[in-house]
């Protein structure tokens, strides 16, 4: 469709969401801002593609990620400042304790598999039904469920399991953890 | 405010690793949104709204020449 007005109103809507998107694949403030904008570019330049009436943000944030995967494969891991150039983009530091945590969960979150971490994203922030999702991913939905499933198991051992004691003095937390009885 | 223990002895699977709890499955989900809605709270900034405002209308282009087939912008500047 030709791009209208409200059509630019919903694309320039979905930059921030693009955004979070973005970082929290790449962990890099900066290369996110670029993965956007090429993005962009490319949407725009591809307008004709679009459906009337479809999901827009589906639509941008599969564009997002088929440039995220091209460009990862070609640079690999070249960037592993992930944490310190993500901390850079926070408007508002998180307090000291709740900014340790948010490094090691973000931390966690780059040990996921690509594919696990996508999938949780998109559904557990990103908000998209499993459906989208799997649009998205260009896979089944029983893929995206399945991978979403074992993001959430993995984080939850990097986090949680081995360090239990760390977790706090949750009682039934503990208890859970570590009922062997 | 959720009753996060009854849901925790409900969810556990108890004795296994692999059974997620909800305590941790919700503070897991907690930090996803909160890593997730810092960057969505900075909102758009200039360098996309410009992007955008620039390239919205193919024919405003200066490159192209529209023929003074309308007024717009004629005489400006």
């Amino acid at each position: 469709m030709p791009l209208t007005d409200s059509l630019r109103d919903d694309i320039l809507a979905s930059v921030p969401s693009l955004r979070a998107f973005a970082i929290s694949l790449s962990g890099n403030g900066d290369r996110a801002d670029d993965l956007v904008q090429e993005t962009l570019l490319r949407a725009l330049a591809n307008i004709d593609s679009f459906q009337p009436g479809s999901n827009l943000p589906a639509w941008l944030f599969t564009i997002l990620r088929n440039l995220f995967r091209s460009d990862y494969r070609k640079r690999r891991r070249e960037v592993e400042d992930a944490d310190g150039n993500y901390a850079k983009t926070l408007k508002t530091q998180p307090a000291q304790g709740a900014h340790l945590e948010f490094e090691e969960f973000r931390a966690a979150l780059d040990k996921l598999p690509q594919d696990q971490r996508e999938a949780l994203i998109l559904v557990g922030a990103s908000g998209f039904s499993y459906e989208d999702a799997a649009n998205i991913c260009g896979c089944a939905v029983g893929t995206i469920k399945s991978r979403v499933n074992r993001a959430r198991s993995k984080l939850a051992a990097l986090l949680y399991v081995d360090g239990a004691e760390d977790f706090g003095p949750d009682e039934t937390v503990r208890a859970v953890i570590g009922s062997n009885r | 405010m959720k009753d996060v223990k009854s849901q925790a002895s409900k969810n556990a699977a108890p004795g296994k690793q692999g059974g997620l709890n909800a305590e941790i499955q919700s503070r897991i989900g907690h930090q996803l949104r909160a890593m997730y809605d810092d960057v969505v709270r900075q909102g758009v900034p200039d360098r996309f709204a410009e992007l955008i405002r620039k390239l919205d209308t193919p024919g405003d282009s200066p490159q192209v020449n529209t023929g003074g087939s309308s007024d717009q912008d004629n005489g400006r500047e």
